[in-house]
Parts: structure tokens; sequence; C-alpha cells
């Protein structure tokens, strides 16, 4: 009797479940169908969007500067003439691309640390808790302007100040998660099937805590794109005229005295946006991921 | 009986019943649609009678008792029907009325005491917010009356236990407070939801017994809602048997054991380890009847499992005084703080015992080829520690763990699992689903120590192999692509069961493998694990704390107390004449349903 109740509902497998079950949520929550439709608004741009906007980004037309927003400039045209909605479009690429690597970088190092942490605790635990704890005296954005002022000012940088100021966050959360299953008896039992610590930690723990990091992943993608674009506003990181959000807004910021609004307002909106949609898609995720949710 | 006679109350109270459920229909909304988790259910309950509803888990008999508590979760919604408690439509009642009714009219004992009380309050503080808010005592009289509450559960030393918080009690004491709770302001009507699931065998006798004497005491009605059907024979008037949200039985507690009318209460009380019934008696009759034959065609062929425990006189496992001891975090046994502020202070007091605490204190035993040894204690006794131990996950502290003649003892716990030894002891869990990586299929899972230990095979000699073995442990082959979630706890079992036995081990350690089932479950895994043993030949150290269990698949039997070996001997010896006192107090605390 109770050996047929599972066989209720058909099994469904791999992608094609987590489509399901995608689908279901997002119904259910349309806040997150909304952010879904924005995160791929966001990725399309970053994919194809420097090659379908009107305008060359970094060709100036002085005859046609601080023009506001018309049929021809959607955005309006900065000082120098160049059209903004086709900054702001390029832009995505190096904003996004800062975000998925230095949160990708992040849970590299953090998760890993965090994970090893928590399953061998001992030594390895209270190096890995110091480091964060070091990083945490610090507020993070001074931290992440006095990594690029000292390495350098690339964009490879940003990417790597980033990751550093994550790190704490990453490590803890991987570190509580790692924890509490050291002892769970499919690691036990894991460990009577003869695989090795390592394999256990990798094989066995990491997949069970992934989707809390994806999670946090997500949420992070939000505040890392922010960093970057605050990096680039006080001057660190990625200079001009390389199309940035944060560039743009710092260079609209004198503009906005006299009246043209646009110059900062639109790369101000799309970071707005693209830090919206991420911490929205996270609660989403988090949503799917919950089975206390499922019901 | 016809099933006519059997819905209407067999020695039916001649007064209006003190609670009245007619028709009731619980539902819960899914995603997958509305769910019925109680249907069309009639139960009554009459001053002063107790009444068991059992059934097997998702029989709906937890929901029915929270739907006359009103406290669903949100999902769920009384579809159907009325309930009436002493005049009152529970249906109907506003929130209000309800709060005043629960707790002061309705109370509810539930399964663990632990997550029941409050960690972070002192007991004595917690009846006392129960009196006070139903108005039952003022600020001036709070105290004694929580103290004299506590008495009445016989707490020893109230006063002091006033000011325990729950961490500091044991389970049994726990479980006593949240009946104290449950008391305070002598409520009309006590609903127990499985109340000793996760109490010793003792400790439940003595639960038990103290609901049952408070409550006649009192003149109160109890419903005790259990899976175990022993239980509620033996403490209840009545008993109400439910099956996928329905009633199906309705009798006087002696006549459920000997008269059953229902076929699935008499699949449950054949399923229900009794004395004096073999394996194959708790499987449905036709079954059972099969498997009996199959079993003694087979000892007739010349036996396999017989040559197995006649093949070699030496013991495949010899634990020689084994001891594991912990450092004792609490030595003045007061709060954690204490114990933090004398590791500071200077050097701790003459008087003060060891600053270690002995799990297991120089035991020894020996485990035959082919032999099935119980080890049976109560929670504490070190049972699981030896177990663990033998099974090479914890590292000992002094003793032998001779394992084919060899040392393995001596063997770091962190080495062995790369160690050859490693395929021949396996374990079988407790909890089937916490043993399961949730992110592996079933078939991985089997799959995984024959990847890590096994000769290497290509993937289709490995899915090949996969089958064979769930093919041996009855679980169908569709339900190797599965995950644990998409599987019920018999089927998580099995895969269990399957995964242990993949290399073919000669030692298997199974920690109460059907603790965590229903029991028309356990009946099936116990026979299956007893078919395993004797195809296979594989010895077993089965742990344990029931005894019934205990004496339907073990050879010999290990009784633990406190650490050490108090009894030791053939399993119809010490369980048919037990010469330790503390043997024979495990044995009749036992609850005997009235036959």
């Amino acid at each position: 009797m109770s050996e047929t109740a599972a066989s209720s509902s058909e099994p469904t497998h791999g992608i094609v479940a987590i489509l399901k079950h995608a689908q279901y949520v997002i119904g259910e929550n349309k806040v997150t169908g909304f952010a879904f439709g924005l995160f791929l608004l966001i990725v399309l741009a970053a994919l194809i969007g420097p090659y379908v906007v009107p305008y060359d980004p970094l060709a100036s037309n002085t005859t046609s500067a601080l023009q506001g927003p018309s049929a021809r400039h959607w955005f309006g045209t900065d000082q120098l003439g160049r059209d903004v909605f086709s900054r702001v479009i390029v832009a995505t690429r190096l904003d996004f691309a800062i975000a998925v690597f230095s949160v990708a970088l992040v849970f590299l190092m953090g998760g890993l640390a965090g994970v090893a942490a928590g399953f061998f605790g001992g030594w390895t635990d209270r190096i890995v808790s110091r480091i964060a704890d070091t990083i945490m005296a610090f507020p993070l954005f001074v931290l992440a302007m006095g990594i690029v002022a000292a390495l350098g000012n690339t964009v490879e940088n940003i990417v790597l100040a980033t990751a550093i100021v994550n790190f704490p966050l990453y490590a803890r959360i991987a570190r509580a998660e790692a924890n509490v299953r050291r002892e769970a008896g499919f690691v036990q039992a894991a460990r009577l099937s003869g695989n090795g610590e390592f394999r256990i930690l990798l094989g066995h723990i990491l997949p069970n805590i992934m989707p809390i990091m994806v999670v946090q992943m997500s949420l992070t993608m939000g505040y890392a794109i922010l960093n970057a674009a605050g990096l680039s506003f006080i001057g660190l990181g990625v200079r001009p005229p390389t199309p940035e959000w944060g560039i743009m807004v710092a260079e609209g910021a004198a503009f906005m005295v006299s009246g043209e609004w646009w110059i900062a307002f639109f790369p101000g909106l799309a970071l707005m946006l693209a830090v919206f949609c991420f911490n929205l898609l996270g609660d989403g995720l988090r949503d799917i991921i919950d089975p206390q949710r499922r019901t | 009986m016809t099933a006519a006679t059997a819905a209407a109350i067999p020695n039916a109270p001649a007064e209006i019943p003190l609670l009245d459920v007619r028709d009731l229909t619980v539902e819960f909304s899914t995603r997958r649609g509305t769910v019925e988790a109680v249907k069309h259910v009639d139960v009554t309950v009459g001053k002063g009678e107790t009444v068991a509803i059992v059934g097997e888990s998702g029989s709906g008999k937890s929901v029915t008792s929270y739907a006359v508590m009103r406290i669903l979760d949100r999902a769920g919604r009384i579809a159907d029907g009325t309930i009436t408690f002493g005049g009152v439509d529970v249906g109907k009642a506003s929130e209000r009325e309800m709060r005043d009714l629960r707790g002061r009219e309705i109370s509810m004992i539930f399964q663990n005491p632990r997550t029941a009380l409050n960690p972070i309050r002192k007991v004595g503080h917690q009846i006392e917010d129960v009196l006070r808010q139903h108005a039952q005592a003022g600020a001036d009289d709070a105290k004694s009356k929580a103290v004299a509450i506590l008495e009445q559960v016989r707490i020893a030393r109230p006063d002091e236990r006033y000011h325990a918080y729950p961490f500091e009690l044991s389970g049994g004491m726990c479980q006593r407070v949240v009946i104290a709770l449950a008391l305070a302001c002598r409520p009309q009507l006590l609903i127990a939801d499985e109340p000793t699931t996760g109490l010793d065998v003792t400790t439940q006798k003595t639960v038990m017994d103290l609901v049952v004497e408070l409550t006649r005491e009192r003149g109160m009605s109890t419903i005790l809602i259990t899976h175990d059907l022993g239980l509620a024979a033996a403490y209840c008037d009545r008993v109400v048997v439910m099956e996928k949200g329905r009633v199906v039985e309705t009798a006087n507690s002696h006549a459920i054991f000997s008269a059953p009318s229902h076929p699935y209460t008499r699949k449950l009380v054949r399923a229900t380890p009794r004395l004096g019934v073999t394996l194959s008696d708790l499987l449905p009759e036709e079954e059972g009847a099969a498997r009996t034959a199959a079993r003694t065609s087979s000892r007739a062929n010349g036996a396999n499992g017989a040559s197995h425990t006649t093949s070699s006189d030496k013991p495949l496992l010899v634990v020689e005084g084994l001891v594991k001891e912990y450092p004792r975090k609490d030595v003045s046994g007061g709060g954690g703080l204490k114990a933090i502020f004398k590791r500071n202070g200077a050097a701790p007091a003459p008087d003060a015992p060891p600053p270690v605490f002995r799990a297991v204190d120089g035991i020894s035993f020996a485990v035959q080829r082919g032999e099935s040894v119980g080890l049976v204690g109560e929670s504490g006794c070190g049972k699981s520690t030896t177990s663990t131990m033998v099974m090479r996950l914890i590292d000992k502290s002094g003793g032998k763990i001779l394992f084919d003649g060899e040392d393995i003892g001596a063997i770091p716990a962190r080495q062995f699992a790369r160690l050859p030894h490693r395929k021949r002891i396996q374990m079988v869990f407790q909890d089937p689903t916490e043993s399961l990586n949730p992110r592996f299929t079933a078939a991985r899972a089997i799959a995984d120590p024959i990847l890590r230990m096994g000769a290497s095979m290509s993937s289709k000699e490995l899915r090949m192999r996969c089958e064979e073995l769930a093919t041996l442990v009855g679980l169908p082959l569709e339900f190797l692509d599965r995950f644990p979630h998409q599987l019920s706890g018999g089927q998580k079992a099995r895969v269990g069961i399957a995964r242990a036995i993949a290399l073919k081990p000669d030692l298997v350690i199974l920690d109460e493998p059907t603790a965590a089932l229903d029991v028309s479950v356990q009946a099936v895994v116990l026979n299956l694990l007893q078919d395993l043993k004797e195809q296979l030949g594989m010895s077993y150290l089965f742990v344990s704390h029931d005894l019934n269990v205990v004496r339907l698949l073990c050879d010999r039997v290990i009784v633990m107390q406190a650490g050490r070996i108090v009894e030791e001997g053939p399993t119809e010896q010490v369980l048919g004449a037990p010469a330790a006192a503390y043997t024979r107090e495990l044995l009749s605390a036992i609850p005997h349903p009235p036959l």
C-alpha cells in the first residue's frame, strides 16, 4: 500500500522537471515571472546588444551634443553627442560580465573554502573563518577601492575586488550548510561506500548545498553590478570612454544641475533595473528550491 | 460483526458524547489540486472515555485531531461535516472562542516533547504562562500552582525542576512537563499525538501509565493517536482504525486483536510483532504461507544458510574490552555556563568525578559467521556507539575489534574508507530518508559502493548489477531512476539495504532499520532481511530497542545498560527466562494487548 503511494505522480526527470517546476513557480508568482523576463532581456542585450544598437557608442558628434530624448535619440545624447541609448545597451555586456565573473570567482573561492571549513572543522575552519572575519572588519566598498587602487585600474581587478568583498558571505553560508550535513546519514553512508573525505565533500555535500549557493549567487549578482558601477563612478576601474553604467552616471551627474537629466538618468535606470531583477530572481529561485513552498 | 454495526459505536455512553465528529472531510490544496486527507470520518468520544485512533502514516489520524483543535495549517480546511465539542460547533466557532477552548477545554500532547517546549524558558514559567492565560492563577499563586502540577506528573524535586530549562531534562521528563502543561487547566479532552514515539520502552510505560491514571482520576476523555496497535489496545477503551483518510473499523480494544473484522485491521494486527509469532506470521496470510513454505523447502534442500554457520568455527567478529570515552563537558552537573567558568578557574575540585564519560565501558562479545546478534538497550546505553565503532566510523578509546582475526580497531577511522575491509562491513541506517543523498537517484545510491570499491565495470554492467540488487530487495526496477523524495519509506529502506549488500559484505550492522517504518512495511522489511541473510550468508549485528523485533530476527541477544553488557545469550533464553533484573524490566514495559 504505502509502496505504491509515491507512484501516484509520474516521475519526471532532469531538465523537464526543473522547467515544469519553474513554470509553476513563475505562474504562482508574477513578480518572479517579471524578474525572469527582465533577466532574459539583460542577457539578450549583453549577447547581441553591440550588434544591433543604432549608433556607435564611442562615435562623438559635437553637432548633436546634449540633445534630449527624441525619436532619433531615444535616450538623448551626451556632451560629446554620443547616443545614450546605444551606450546604455552596449554597457550591459561589460557590467554583466563583471558581475558574472566576480560571482563565479567568489563562488569558487568562498564556496569551496566554506564547505571545507564546515566539513573538516578544526584548523581549516579556523583559518577560513578568520580570513572571513578580517575581510568583514573593513567597510566593504572601501576595501574594494583599496584593492583596485593597489592592484591597478583594470576590469580584472574590479572582478577580483568584488569577489573578495563577497568572500565572507559565501564562506559563511557554505560553512553553515556543510556543517549541518557533516554527520548526516547519507554522509556516513558515503563513508561506508568507500568514499574518501574529499570525494564526500565534492560529490555528496557540495551538490546538496548548491541550490542555496545559487540563490546567493543571484542575490549577490545585483550587488556585484552595483559595486563595479560604484568603483567606476569614483574613477576606479573602467575608464572612459568605455561605455559603463557607473561612468555614465558619473559623467552625467555634472549635467543634472543644468537640466540635462537624461545622461545620468538612463544608465542609472538600467543599473537599478538590473539590481532589482537579480534580487527578485534570487527570491524566486529560493521559492523554487525551498521544498516547504512546494505544497 | 458487519460493517454497519462496526461503524455504530459499541458500548456507546448513554449521554451526549463530549466530542462528536460527524462526516468530517478535510481538504488540502496542493499544486496538483485538492487532496482529501480525511474522508467522511465519524468519531465520538464520550465523557471519561479513552479512544485510540490508529493508522499508518498518511492515514489522516493526525489531521483529524488537528481539525478538532482547528489548528490545520494554511493549505488545509474543513470541507464537510461537523465537529461538536460539548455543544459548541467547532467548525463555526470564532477564533476567539477557539482560543478559549484550546488549552482550557481541549489540550494536546505532541510527539516530540522537546520541540513542544520553549527551549529558552524555564519549565515552571511555561506552566505559569498557561495558567495565567486561562485565568487559572494570579501573580501571587502561579508559582505554587505550577510546582503542584509538576508534582502531580511525578517529577521528583518539583521545586528545583521548576527552574530547569527543557535541555536540562531527559526526554521522558520533558514529556511529563508537556503533560503537565496540557493538564494544567484541567481540560475535558486530552489529545495525545504519538506521545511516546521517541521514548524508550520503559519511559513509554511510565508516561502512558501516568496519562491514563491522571485522566481517569479527573474523569477526562482522551484521544490517543498512535501507529502502535499494541499500545492502543493496552491503554484504550475503544480503537478507531483509519486507512487512507477513512475509518475502516471501530471496536473495543479487546475485540480488535481477537476478532478484527476489516481486512486492513487484520493486516495491521498480523503485522504487529508480538509474543509467539514468527517472521512470516507478520505478512498477510497468503504471502506469509508462501514464505514459510519457501523457507522450509530451502532448508530441506541442503540449506545454504546452515552450511555458512558451520563452515568455520572461528567467529567473524570478536570485540574485546571495548571502551569509548568522551570528555565530560559538564563536570558540575549544572548549566553549560558553569562549565565554561570552571574551565577558566583554577584546578578542578578534588572530589570532582573523572573528566571523561564512558559511553561504552569495556564490553566483549563475538558474532559467528551467518549469525544474527541483537544488541538491545535503551537510548544512551552505548549500543549505537558500539556499532559505530565496529563499523569503524569513529575511533575507540580502548580494547580490540577483531574482524576475521585482524584487529581493525587499530586502524584509524579516517583511513578505513580506503581499505579493502570496508567492503566486508556494511550498515543499514535507522532513517532511510536521511541516509540517502537527496540528489542521487536510487540507482546511483546503490551504485555508489560499487563505483568506489567494487571491480571496475562498464556503465551497462553497473546498471545490470543495480537492477539485480533491486530485484533481490524487491524494489521495482522503474523506481531505480527516482530520487529519494519520490519514494515511499519502504522503498527507501529497500534502497538502503540494496546499497549495504551491493558488495556482498560479511557483516551487516542494522541500526534500528525499521524504527522509522510503518508496521506493515516493517513486516515486509524484516522478512526481506531474513531472506537475504539466508541467501547470502551474511552475519547481522542488529541494534534495536524493540525487543519484539529482536526476538523475530536474532539468534542471540546482548542486553546493554549504561555502557555495559548485563545479559547475553540465545534469544529464547534471554527473552523467555531473563536472568538480569534490567532485562525483566525491559520486557515488562512492552505494552501487551489484552488477548
